[in-house]
């Protein structure tokens, strides 16, 4: 199973497996990884499962719509590698993915 | 001063108790966590039962709130299909109907609302429905055969999500509203008459400013019976008309299960009266979700919020409190609903008669409020995710805007505001 690497602000690292076609906002909600609040459940209506995305995976990953872009506009952490993680469906090709959260979802 | 050791009951599993169980693991609780729920489903959304689930597009598993094995991953003890009848505060034990009693050093009460009822003739008659849990859905969804005929009483976001789904499955639908307009208590007239306009074409009969009178039964030779019968086969107005159906759903609101509050003497008012942190007036006892009337402290008022972000937003609230961490800064409440292809995002509280400017384009549609100094106090969007994102930020800041810019959907919402 694909494994995506979740770090805390802190620096804490969460190794997990995530079933291929679950998100990776999912993964990190069935695992209670912190940092991920997810508050919408995956509607892409809150931004609360923003993650940023290490340079090297950005580019495999599916691009953003609009509702996302928009949502991340306004996000108070927001960095051009910004992701919300409910858009980031899990595939083979994404084993090894490493995510890292901002300090806050507000 | 936190006591991170002790052992927590949450009453209620829902989206309130389950969120709320699980951070309070995050934030590092290593006492025991007791999660009970009255329903025999183990935690679940919401808000697909009247959309995905309802039209058969999502699976049992994607309603889930958690993967299954989570619960005892977590060391969260749940138990479902369990009633708690009373909360005995002095021995600090709920207690169950068999007498079993539950002790506690914190109790987290998070039991939601339920559908109110209205008391007409006929509203026993099988076919009359609701819609609150899973197994109201499962019947809803049995009752939505291509060609049936569904009559919705009450023209809330429960009724016309369910007249939406119901449409596109090929039911003739009614929504028959009390009001003289749709979202009478929750949404601006403009939002109302955007989304009237949307249920109108789709081919939703509405029928405004009518009272319900009784539901009428027919018998097996389908001859009407007022009032009784073996189903229900119509919904009598007050002027005498009959709306003619196979089934009725009754959304009309709802009320706060707060009888165990009550039952034990904690302060309610429309809701188990909590203070930021979720207490209520027993320093042992915090209440979360739709329960609670709580503060507002962008609005300057305390209110009972019915949503999944409002429950999340004190389940954050109380398990910060239990672990003593820092409280979450002050949220902009936010609500959403899909119905057709319209994804209706609402961010602040729509607080009364102050000014509005509507911005519409083609396909996307928005209502600012503003109070007398300008300032955004609430946002309601349909598919103009900008606005919504933009305007639940500038909320939360309290900005002023310039109405003039503001009137011009053309310019984006970020950029009407003024100099601070």
């Amino acid at each position: 199973m694909p494994k995506v690497t979740y770090i805390e602000h802190d620096g804490t690292p969460h190794a997990i497996d995530v079933p291929v076609g679950l998100s990776v906002m999912r993964g990190a909600v069935d695992n209670n990884v912190p940092g991920i609040d997810a508050d919408c459940g995956g509607e892409c209506a809150c931004a609360t499962c923003h993650v940023y995305v290490d340079e090297a995976w950005l580019a495999k990953l599916p691009p953003q719509g609009e509702q996302e872009t928009s949502m991340l506009g306004f996000a108070a952490t927001a960095q051009p590698n910004s992701r919300l993680s409910c858009q980031i469906e899990m595939t083979a090709a994404l084993d090894g993915l490493v995510v890292r959260m901002p300090e806050s979802q507000h | 001063m936190a006591d991170d050791a002790g052992r927590v009951l949450i009453v209620g599993a829902g989206q309130a108790g389950a969120t709320a169980a699980a951070l309070l693991r995050q934030y590092g609780w290593t006492g025991s966590i007791t999660l009970v729920g009255a329903e025999a489903a183990s935690p679940y959304q919401r808000p697909p039962l009247s959309k995905a689930w309802l039209a058969g597009t999502a699976t049992d598993a994607d309603l889930r709130l958690r993967a299954p094995g989570f619960y005892a991953e977590q060391r969260i003890d749940l138990r479902t299909g369990v009633r708690v009848e009373a909360i005995d505060r002095a021995g600090r034990a709920a207690i169950l109907a068999d007498g079993t009693r539950l002790p506690y050093d914190r109790l987290i009460l998070a039991t939601g609302c339920a559908p109110r009822r209205l008391a007409l003739p006929g509203m026993d008659l099988p076919g009359v429905l609701e819609l609150r849990t899973q197994d109201d859905a499962t019947r809803l969804r049995a009752a939505l055969s291509p060609g049936a005929r569904l009559a919705v009483i009450g023209g809330g976001y429960v009724g016309l999500e369910v007249a939406a789904t119901a449409v596109r499955l090929g039911l003739a639908v009614t929504v028959i509203e009390r009001e003289a307009r749709l979202l009478a208590r929750v949404a601006s007239p403009e939002l109302a008459a955007y989304i009237h306009a949307a249920h109108a074409a789709a081919g939703v009969a509405i029928r405004l400013s009518a009272d319900v009178a009784s539901l009428d039964g027919a018998g097996l030779d389908g001859a009407a019976l007022d009032g009784a019968g073996d189903r229900v086969a119509g919904v009598r107005l007050g002027d005498g008309t009959v709306v003619a159906c196979d089934a009725t759903l009754v959304g009309v609101g709802a009320v706060p299960c707060d009888a165990l509050a009550r039952g034990c003497d904690l302060a309610c008012d429309n809701g188990i009266v909590v203070d930021a942190a979720c207490r209520t007036d027993d320093p042992a006892i915090q209440a979360i979700g739709d329960c609670t009337r709580r503060p507002l402290p962008l609005y300057a008022t305390t209110g009972r919020l019915e949503s999944v972000p409002n429950a999340t937003e004190q389940a954050k609230q109380a398990a910060a409190a239990l672990c003593g961490r820092p409280p979450p800064p002050p949220e902009v409440p936010w609500f959403w609903s899909d119905q057709y292809d319209l994804r209706i995002q609402i961010a602040g509280l729509p607080v009364g008669a102050v000014p509005r400017i509507v911005r519409q384009t083609a396909g996307a549609f928005s209502v600012a409020h503003l109070d007398a100094g300008d300032r955004l106090v609430t946002i309601e969007t349909v598919n103009a995710v900008t606005d919504f994102a933009a305007g639940r930020m500038i909320i939360g800041r309290r900005r002023r805007l310039d109405p003039a810019r503001l009137a011009d959907p053309a310019c984006p919402l970020a950029q009407t505001m003024l100099p601070e």
